[in-house]
């Protein structure tokens, strides 16, 4: 946490004044509690029923294969995005200008609209295309596609990051370029996109929520269709919600811990120019050390 | 193409409410933003706490999701806007807000711890510090990443097609089921999107350029 903007040790009368801010700040947040839960129990929401359905075995199972599903999809997407990301890097830093030219086409213009559009079409134009797969791999195909255009650009960064002086050496003991790519230049950039890359998976399974709108069975449209089914939508989405924040603070938490490591042994870690929409890379900005 | 051209009324409108569903709510997200920032750098622990929450909540859940509770959920607790538009515009605020408030935090970060002390030191109380000193440095700092933040949005405005408000992306949809022309209608949009966030972007690097804080 940042330390608050006070300068030194306050006085007395500013420490009363923190004080008086204190206790006048927590009443009010437990009143405004206590305030939403008297809203819930008027409307008969807090009703025991109504949430004792979401721990009934079928309930439970249910969700948790639309997590699972959620997961899945994650998974399948991120691999791909991270190919994706990797050859669109590399043609971005090549030498031959078509392939610079092609890779920076390709990324300026699959993060330039929603990804709702590209699963849209991914999922109900290919088949009239004639492209018919299961669903699953549509919304994959969608993921994989735009994270990896965002991919590209973190991998980019991590590797400009490095001291030109480590390429440099490689190829003056005699490697090839590609040697040099990958036996010294992608081990040490790797380590510093570590962070950035955690950082967009979690985008990325935020994103599988999309699934939704082409019928996916994922965490939410599972718990759409309890709360349809069982009349309580409200508890079983507000658990949805839970169950996404519970899985996405578990990576943040791990993207930070890589993020500390990585700054103590290395230095810095990579700041993304433009950053991925959810500029975890903001957090990581060099200054941190006030 | 001549879907496209056929329909570009149906695009312009959708465009325009697009437009106007990211403008509305970065307003207010950058309102949630700035206010949760000054909480999380403030004094106050109770304060703080609140603000952190907020964002460690808001940053962790799907859009999709927060769409799906504030339109199917919260009704049953009588919270219910007539207008999908309002709504939406409350929905795409408090969750971009929260990304708002991470980086004009990040860009606190950045001001040298010097310039407080030396507000401090004139006398200035916490909120001339902040309101006065802090947060116009911080600012002018953050001005590409809130950038990406404001094209992310017009982007994630898409998401309120989950309530059924037909945006760029819904009119998208409609036409290419009514019209069974995939491509030409998605790539349509597709264009019609780029042609909204290159620009922005354009115009973002010109602002930072300008306010860039030289050294």
């Amino acid at each position: 946490m940042t330390a608050a903007l006070v300068g030194d040790e306050l006085g007395p009368r500013g420490r009363r004044r923190v004080m008086i801010g204190s206790v006048v700040a927590a009443v009010g947040s437990v009143a405004l509690v206590v305030v939403a839960l008297r809203r819930f129990a008027a409307r008969g929401q807090l009703d025991a029923e109504l949430w004792s359905i979401l721990i009934e075995p079928g309930v439970v199972r249910f969700f948790l294969g639309g997590l699972a599903n959620t997961l899945k999809a994650a998974a399948a997407g991120m691999v791909g995005a991270v190919a994706i990301g990797a050859v669109m890097a590399l043609g971005r830093l090549s030498r031959r200008r078509p392939l610079r030219w092609l890779a920076g086409l390709y990324v300026e213009f699959f993060r330039g609209f929603p990804l709702l559009l590209l699963i849209l079409f991914s999922a109900y134009g290919l088949p009239r295309l004639g492209i018919r797969w299961p669903l699953f791999w549509y919304l994959v195909l969608g993921l994989a596609v735009y994270n990896g255009a965002v991919l590209a650009e973190i991998f980019r960064a991590g590797i400009l990051s490095l001291d030109r002086g480590q390429s440099e050496a490689a190829l003056t003991v005699g490697l090839t370029e590609g040697q040099s790519m990958r036996l010294v230049v992608l081990p040490q950039a790797l380590r510093r996109m570590a962070p950035a890359i955690v950082g967009q998976l979690i985008v990325l399974l935020k994103d599988t929520s999309i699934g939704y709108f082409v019928q996916y069975p994922e965490l939410l449209r599972r718990a759409q269709s309890t709360g349809t089914f069982d009349g309580n939508t409200l508890q079983a989405l507000l658990a949805a919600a839970a169950l996404y924040i519970a899985v996405n603070l578990i990576l943040s938490r791990v993207a930070r811990r890589l993020e500390v490591r990585q700054r103590r042994r290395y230095g810095g870690t990579i700041q993304v120019a433009g950053g991925p929409e959810d500029l975890v890379a903001v957090e990581t900005a060099p200054d941190r050390s006030r | 193409m001549d879907v496209v051209f056929d329909n570009l009324d149906r695009f312009a409108a959708g465009m325009g409410t697009t437009v106007s569903l990211t403008v509305l709510s970065w307003l207010g997200a950058f309102v949630i933003g700035v206010v949760v920032a000054s909480l999380r750098v403030g004094p106050i622990l109770p304060l703080r706490g609140v603000g952190t929450v907020y964002v460690e909540a808001i940053r962790n859940c799907p859009l999709t999701v927060l769409f799906a509770v504030f339109f199917f959920g919260f009704p049953s607790i009588g919270i219910l806007f007539e207008s999908n538009f309002i709504s939406s515009v409350i929905v795409l605020s408090v969750y971009t807000g929260a990304f708002v408030a991470e980086t004009v935090r990040a860009g606190v970060n950045t001001v040298a711890p010097g310039q407080v002390e030396a507000a401090r030191s004139l006398g200035l109380g916490f909120s001339q510090v902040l309101g006065l000193v802090v947060l116009p440095q911080a600012l002018r700092s953050v001005v590409g990443p809130l950038g990406s933040l404001f094209s992310a949005l017009i982007r994630n405005s898409s998401i309120a097609y989950t309530i059924g408000l037909v945006e760029l992306t819904g009119t998208a949809q409609q036409l290419s089921v009514s019209t069974a022309q995939f491509v030409a209608v998605f790539a349509g949009a597709a264009l019609a999107y780029l042609a909204l966030t290159l620009p922005a972007g354009a115009v973002v690097g010109v602002i930072e350029r300008r306010v860039a804080i030289k050294r």
